[in-house]
């Protein structure tokens, strides 16, 4: 087996983690291992590393597309990966991907469940309401929150029930 | 140019607003609510250049200015704030530290009040907060959302159906809200559980801080309590779950200095009466001794050892003795050194404590409450 880092050498420090309830696995060689500070477990982050490394088996964070770049602002994947922060609102929709990894860690969920604008709310017509409910109903099934997604369900009866479609 | 704006005077003076009291104030000493917000593709205060950013305030600074409840505020560009009274504002806890560092480009507006503030180009392009003395998140919640959908019926906001409002950094996404409230908590700090309480409140997913916030020192055994989590939760949810904890920390704090008059009184009234002597008597005093005194001082107060006096006493001492306070009482020419501020400290403090009767442990002869009255 060789290094995941380095991808040369053979790997003989064989890191597991539970992180975010799965679990992660990285195999190191001695040199890399030492690099990163792998001798002492307790200061040592597995998801520092696997976020650095990009490999790993179960990653939740799925394969970035390299060189991804926000066409407004400019920000490139690389400086979003360094400094863990945004450049302008387009850039949610470029990066989303690979943001909601990090956002399942930092949060209690990924989809926004407060305030919405007023204007947000009267741009939204019955046949998107219904697109965005079962879109939050599929979410919900996924992270297996079957009664927020039994929830979602009736308002989805509802919700067609009252437009007619 | 405009002469630089002179913070001071329009700020309510130290006595005045160490009277303002609120539900719980004897242990929280203030409560706040923060929105981060910021405008759609214009790129985020921090990796904008100079024109974007220049942009964003010319529009938010009239838009939040000229909103009714700022009718008779103060709104100021940071590049005409003083570096003393830039912290003179943070030391109210009306701006971050953060906020101070920056110059044009970045402003505030504030209301009349006091109560309000809007930061424009912090780390979003607006961060508003509302501020209320004691335990009141509900009613700050309740007024900081109802200016954000004010400015909402002016200023489109940048917001995704799925991540809500949009920020800078991911850790503030989706409600943008981060509820704190500031808490003195001088019985479980003597009686060692202070620890045990940080790490049983960072396992619900709340943040400990300084008196300063992030990174910063617990002074005068005051803590900040703040939610972490700002997505996949209602404000409501997060202002109810922060409450519950709250009142939690103040039945732990009740229960800390009640154990403590019971089981340690001789230990409470030394630390008191040592507190009051150095206070009474230093000819230098830094910042953080003073403030862990003064601490110890109000914890007097509060349990009843130092009569006819109230908490707003040593809460005026608190204010006035960090440094942008202290400099403020000097003219404009005169910088004080950290040699000659300690000095001054010990000065304004042994001037004050004339005033103040010594505490009295006779007081307490019959066991102690820690729900003896203050005056």
């Amino acid at each position: 087996m060789e290094c995941q880092l380095c991808k040369t050498k053979e790997a003989t420090v064989h890191l597991t983690q539970i992180i975010d309830d799965e679990m992660k696995k990285l195999d190191l060689c001695e040199g890399c291992a030492k690099q990163k500070g792998v001798t002492d477990p307790t200061g040592f982050q597995l998801a520092e590393l696997l976020h650095g490394a990009g490999a790993g088996e179960e990653v939740a964070v799925p394969e970035p597309v390299a060189g991804l770049r926000c066409e407004r602002c400019g920000l490139g994947q690389a400086e979003f990966k360094k400094t863990g922060r945004l450049g302008c609102s387009d850039c949610y929709d470029v990066f989303g991907e690979m943001l909601d990894g990090v956002l399942k860690g930092m949060h209690k969920g990924i989809r926004h469940r407060g305030k919405v604008p007023a204007s947000a709310v009267k741009t939204e017509g019955p046949k998107e309401l219904l697109e965005r409910l079962s879109v939050e109903m599929q979410a919900a099934i996924a992270r297996e929150d079957f009664e927020q997604a039994a929830r979602l369900r009736d308002q989805i009866r509802a919700a067609k029930t009252a437009s007619g479609l | 140019m405009k002469e630089p704006m002179k913070i001071l005077t329009f700020l309510a003076p130290v006595s005045q607003v160490s009277l303002r009291s609120g539900p719980h104030d004897r242990i929280v000493l203030s409560s706040r609510v923060r929105l981060a917000r910021n405008l759609p593709h214009l790129p985020f205060p921090g990796h904008g250049k100079k024109a974007d950013r220049v942009r964003a305030y010319d529009l938010l600074m009239p838009a939040v200015r000229d909103l009714e409840p700022f009718a008779g505020g103060l709104a100021e560009s940071m590049e005409k704030v003083s570096a003393m009274d830039k912290q003179l504002l943070v030391e109210r806890h009306l701006i971050s530290r953060e906020h101070a560092a920056k110059s044009a480009g970045s402003g505030f507006v504030l209301n009349r009040e006091e109560s309000l503030c809007v930061m424009v180009n912090e780390e979003d392009h607006l961060r508003m907060q509302a501020l209320r003395p004691g335990l009141q998140l509900k009613e700050a919640y309740a007024s900081i959302d109802g200016l954000d959908s004010l400015l909402q019926q002016h200023v489109e906001l940048a917001f995704h159906p799925n991540y809500g409002y949009l920020t800078a950094c991911p850790t503030n996404l989706g409600t943008g809200i981060r509820v704190s409230a500031m808490l003195h908590l001088p019985g479980l700090v003597l009686s060692e559980q202070v620890g045990q309480i940080i790490q049983a409140v960072g396992k619900l997913g709340l943040a400990v801080r300084g008196l300063y916030g992030e990174g910063t020192e617990a002074l005068g055994n005051i803590f900040q309590v703040s939610n972490q989590m700002t997505l996949g939760e209602s404000e409501a949810e997060i202002v109810e779950r922060i409450s519950k904890v709250l009142h939690q920390i103040i039945e732990n704090e009740m229960n800390a200095r009640a154990s403590l008059l019971e089981k340690k009184p001789r230990s409470v009234f030394n630390h008191v009466g040592r507190a009051y002597g150095v206070l009474c008597h230093a000819h230098t005093l830094s910042s953080k001794e003073t403030m862990n005194l003064l601490s110890l001082l109000r914890l007097g107060v509060d349990i009843g050892l130092i009569p006819g006096t109230s908490r707003s006493f040593v809460d005026e001492l608190f204010l006035l003795t960090q440094p942008a306070h202290l400099q403020s009482l000097c003219s404009e020419k005169e910088k004080l050194g950290a040699e000659e501020r300690d000095i001054l400290r010990a000065d304004v403090l042994r001037a004050r404590l004339l005033k103040l009767p010594r505490p009295d442990h006779t007081l307490l002869a019959t066991g102690g409450t820690t729900d003896a009255p203050t005056a």
